[in-house]
């Protein structure tokens, strides 16, 4: 688990007489090419199964289809040569490893939700994985323009304030606007505009965890030294937690009004998390699982779909053909694939009630077994693993809080997903990255990955670099210094 | 800074490594009761989509698997008379499981069998969808209609059993009236359950196997048996003279007991009537006077050679056991020896004493699957007659043969020329509350050619079909039985 030491000269004792100036260290970025065809080619492996257990016509549309996924990625990849040559090479091969196979498992359930259709003699829905292939040209795009615009990472933490605002809002937004404009399956956490709607609270996440960055990065000194005296514990003063709980408790209240526990279960670890980096006190963790704890006892008490969601969890066959129903089914897809999987095309995804977003995972499970959901939880594991090492190796306190934000609220996020289809903890309606119908999610994630391709890049660009960091320094905010000072 | 960092990333991993414990949990040791849950539809939708196998007679497919173009991709159709061999076939269906052949060789025609263990996995490997097995019944189409439109052109309720007795092989089996399986099989889950519900509710219960799963009073078919008791025991000999009086009063009570009609025992107006008479004419007061002379023991060890009071195996359908009843006194005796009181038969059990009869003594185990398939009609195991014991030696076969052929000379129709003989005995069984006003159940068993035994037949029709009160096994059973061994005998 050891982060190797960033690159630095000084780090080599030189001899008398002095060595050669150190070959540059390996961008890695072929690497990155060769993942991504590897990416390329299960992805179109996927698809042929599908097809050939669907009985659909094997024809070259394929190859075609898996030949444009990976110019598709080709281009992200260019983007990541020119633009941020040094970032780690497994982050984007991951990304589109997921993204191809969640497309794969969308296209499966469109087809068996077509033959259900066709079965009950009603009209064939539109078929969703067109959509998502919409959606994943256009994150492509969001993440090459990131990389192209976003000349230094560091920049955003200028904006920690605005962000953070607009984040707020972004969350509160469908909370205020008038049911028919928010609502879907019962959850208020849409914007629903003609043509188009989006989660704003997706989006949020990525803003609030720049917010909390830049803000605990410039005040993590006060938390920790000029606080009182609480049980043993040094509480920081109020004027400078205050921006903090403030964003805390309006994300967990709107989400609250908005019945999202799974947003808010996310933004709420993710802080907590950040918090902890940031202060290195265990003992924040322990007044936010205090609080985290009240928190759910008092949603337990005051709202009757969190004592439904409990019910459901810890009895799933009670309530069998009404709240238990889509839990249930997720258990016997996944009980049905066992360890091997039905193979493909083979299982019966469609049995399980929102199968190309919340429950994706099931259909997994199902189809590729525990050896593929395995498969599945390691990418995800490894995806984090990396985020995580990014931030051991960036010197930046602001990099830090930032990687470690992005890398960690994928994990939980994953972990909540995952969780709750297979009755590890409650329900919570949430998407799984990369995976997931949905352009909301695609998109944020997408910018989630940029950023974090951003920050590797920066943590493992050689010495040189140093020149890169001289606009910064002409740049005269207090935040600024600060960054340069505390670096690990 | 980087201290916590490295505790988070352990947190991330402990948090994968709970996701997959979990998974492992759910996926493998969980995995066989959700698998397994009746809420489950994806198995029975699993099993659905796979081509099960058929279920043939000499060539003539009873029911196969037709492809459709609705998500359940097979449907299961009865193609060829599906009433007359609803019986044996069975029904399958989506809401209500199955019986019958379909039930008890299930996991040979969904492929699911060990048998077939290698051309599944050929199937698998080759990517082609697995396909179930076939079940070739031994059941002899042409008889097999005969007897269901014997029965059903008089709308009578009953059962047809015919078997093979050398081998054991199911000829026929038919009850009326019957039900059509297709109707069960489709794929409309409101047009199912309307047609269960009508059939669960017919007073006629058309579901009900009568030549297996019912079982009724024997009345004068028993005296075959008793007759084989006293002969093998050397109780009687054929032409020892027994009471040929119209009505008897049975010991220690005030019960009587008379011959059918209350007449007199045979012709004339001796005072005794031989053995043979008394068979022949079916005479009541004779056979109960025989049945003491044979006692309890002796007729319950006879009967049970015969396959009547002891567990009866699967053909592979479930076969209901049989008895004769406790027979506490004399007067018990007096009445289990007509067949009546306590004794209970299938239509089965009664074609099985005919075909031990016809077969020289020797019991062979009745059985309705020939060979079992594989889904390209190799055959995987094809059913060995299985002899279950001597019930009476072959001297006294012989006897009760010829026993039986007087009683098939005395029986109505009976002496209608035709290209073979048959041997045979009839019965008109009391049942009921109130058994004097109540129509008898008529009886026939028989075989034939009696020389060269080829076909043994049991035939019931309930509650005197067509001729009520009147009805003996001679009119209304005897006819039926004597088309069917026309149909299989080939004149």
């Amino acid at each position: 688990m050891s982060a190797p030491a960033p690159p630095s000269a000084g780090a080599f004792p030189s001899p008398p007489g002095g060595f050669a100036p150190a070959p540059p260290p390996a961008t890695r970025r072929n690497v990155e090419l060769l993942l991504l065809g590897l990416a390329a080619l299960i992805t179109t492996v996927s698809l042929v199964l599908v097809e050939a257990s669907q009985e659909q016509a094997i024809t070259w549309e394929i190859a075609k289809l898996g030949a444009a996924y990976l110019a598709l990625f080709g281009v992200a990849h260019l983007a990541v040569r020119r633009f941020a040559a040094f970032a780690d090479p497994l982050l984007l091969p991951i990304a589109a490893l997921l993204n191809g196979l969640g497309l794969v498992i969308i296209h499966r359930v469109d087809l068996a939700q077509a033959q259900d259709a066709a079965f009950a003699s009603l009209p064939i829905p539109s078929p969703d994985a067109n959509q998502q292939v919409l959606w994943t040209g256009l994150g492509m795009v969001v993440f090459v323009g990131l990389l192209i615009v976003l000349r230094d990472y560091r920049s955003l933490a200028r904006y920690a304030y605005t962000l953070g605002l607009i984040g707020v809002i972004a969350l509160a937004l469908p909370a205020l606007l008038p049911d028919r404009y928010s609502q879907v399956n019962g959850a208020k956490i849409w914007i629903r505009l003609p043509g188009f709607s989006v989660q704003p609270g997706e989006f949020a996440k990525i803003a609030l965890i720049v917010f909390f960055a830049g803000v605990l990065v410039s005040k993590r000194d006060l938390f920790t030294g000029a606080g009182k005296h609480v049980f043993g514990m040094e509480l920081p003063r109020m004027r400078d937690m205050g921006p903090v709980l403030l964003v805390w408790v309006v994300s967990v209240g709107v989400l609250v009004v908005e019945k999202d526990l799974g947003t808010s279960l996310l933004i709420f670890c993710t802080v907590l998390c950040m918090l902890y980096i940031a202060t290195e006190r265990v003992g924040w963790v322990a007044v936010g699982l205090l609080l985290l704890a009240i928190g759910f006892v008092f949603a337990y008490n005051v709202f009757g779909h969190v004592r439904v969601r409990v019910e459901t969890w810890l009895h799933p066959f009670a309530d069998y053909s009404n709240t238990g129903y889509q839990i249930s089914q997720s258990l016997f897809g996944l009980a049905t694939g066992g360890l091997a999987g039905t193979g493909l095309g083979s299982g019966r995804p469609s049995q399980v009630p929102f199968a190309k977003t919340d429950f994706i995972i099931s259909a997994i499970g199902e189809e590729l077994g525990l050896i593929g959901l395995s498969a599945i939880l390691m990418l995800f594991c490894v995806f984090t693993i990396r985020g995580i090492r990014t931030a051991l190796a960036i010197r930046d306190s602001f990099g830090k809080l930032l990687a470690a934000g992005l890398a960690f609220t994928i994990a939980i996020q994953v972990f909540v997903v995952v969780g709750g289809v297979t009755k590890l903890i409650p329900l919570t309606g949430l998407t799984t990255p990369f995976m997931s119908y949905g352009g909301s999610s695609l998109l944020a994630n997408y910018v989630l990955l940029g950023l974090l391709i951003k920050v590797s890049d920066a943590a493992r660009r050689p010495a040189p670099a140093r020149k890169r960091v001289e606009p910064i320094v002409d740049a005269s905010t207090q935040l600024l210094r600060k960054v340069e000072g505390g670096a690990a | 800074m980087n201290t916590p960092l490295r505790r988070v990333a352990l947190a991330v991993m402990v948090m994968i490594v709970a996701l997959l414990a979990n998974a492992t949990y759910v996926q493998v040791f969980k995995a066989d009761s959700l698998r397994n849950d009746p809420r489950n539809v994806r198995v029975l939708l699993d099993e659905y989509a796979r081509q099960r196998g058929q279920i043939s007679a000499s060539g003539t497919v009873l029911a196969s698997s037709v492809a459709t173009d609705d998500r359940y991709k097979y449907l299961r159709t009865y193609p060829t008379d599906p009433l007359a061999y609803a019986p044996a076939t069975g029904y399958y269906s989506m809401q209500y499981g199955s019986n019958g052949l379909e039930h008890a060789e299930d996991s040979v025609l969904n492929g699911s069998d060990n048998a077939l263990f290698g051309r599944r996995l050929i199937d698998m490997i080759s990517g082609r969808d697995p396909r179930g097995g076939n079940v070739v019944t031994t059941l002899n189409p042409v008889m097999q209609k005969v007897a269901y439109d014997q029965l059903t052109a008089k709308n009578l309720t009953g059962s047809v059993v015919a078997i093979e007795p050398s081998t054991g092989r199911v000829l026929t089996m038919v009850s009326t009236p019957s039900y059509d399986p297709n109707l069960l099989a489709g794929h409309d889950g409101a047009a199912t359950q309307k047609t269960w519900e009508q059939l669960q509710q017919d007073p006629r219960q058309p579901m009900l196997n009568r030549a297996v799963s019912q079982t009724y009073p024997p009345g004068s078919t028993f005296k075959v048996i008793v007759t084989a008791a006293a002969l093998s025991n050397g109780i009687a000999k054929p032409d020892d003279q027994f009471t040929a009086a119209p009505r008897i009063t049975l010991p220690d009570t005030a019960t009587t007991l008379e011959n059918y009609n209350g007449s007199h025992c045979g012709p004339g107006d001796a005072q005794t009537a031989s053995l043979t008479d008394a068979f022949k004419y079916s005479c009541n007061t004779a056979f109960a006077e025989l049945g003491m002379k044979v006692g309890a023991a002796k007729l319950k060890d006879e009967a049970n050679a015969f396959g009547i009071g002891t567990q009866h195996p699967n053909i592979p359908i479930p076969w209901a056991d049989s008895t004769v009843g406790t027979i506490p006194d004399s007067a018990a005796m007096a009445q289990s020896s007509i067949g009546q009181r306590d004794v209970a038969l299938t239509p089965l059990d009664n074609a099985v004493v005919a075909a031990t009869i016809a077969n020289g003594g020797v019991r062979m185990k009745p059985y309705l699957v020939d060979q079992l398939q594989a889904p390209d009609l190799s055959t995987l195991e094809t059913t060995k007659p299985t002899s279950v014991g001597q019930a009476v030696t072959p001297q006294v076969a012989t006897q009760v043969t010829n026993l039986m052929l007087e009683s098939e000379k005395n029986t109505q129709g009976g002496t209608q020329p035709r290209s073979y003989q048959i041997a045979s005995k009839t019965g008109t069984a009391e049942h009921g509350d109130d058994p004097r006003n109540t129509p008898p159940h008529a009886w026939y068993i028989a075989f034939a050619p009696a020389q060269n035994p080829k076909i043994a037949i049991a035939v019931i029709v309930e509650n005197g079909g067509d001729r009520a009160l009147a009805a003996t096994g001679g009119s209304v059973a005897a006819p039926i039985a004597r088309a069917v061994l026309d149909a299989g005998l080939g004149g």
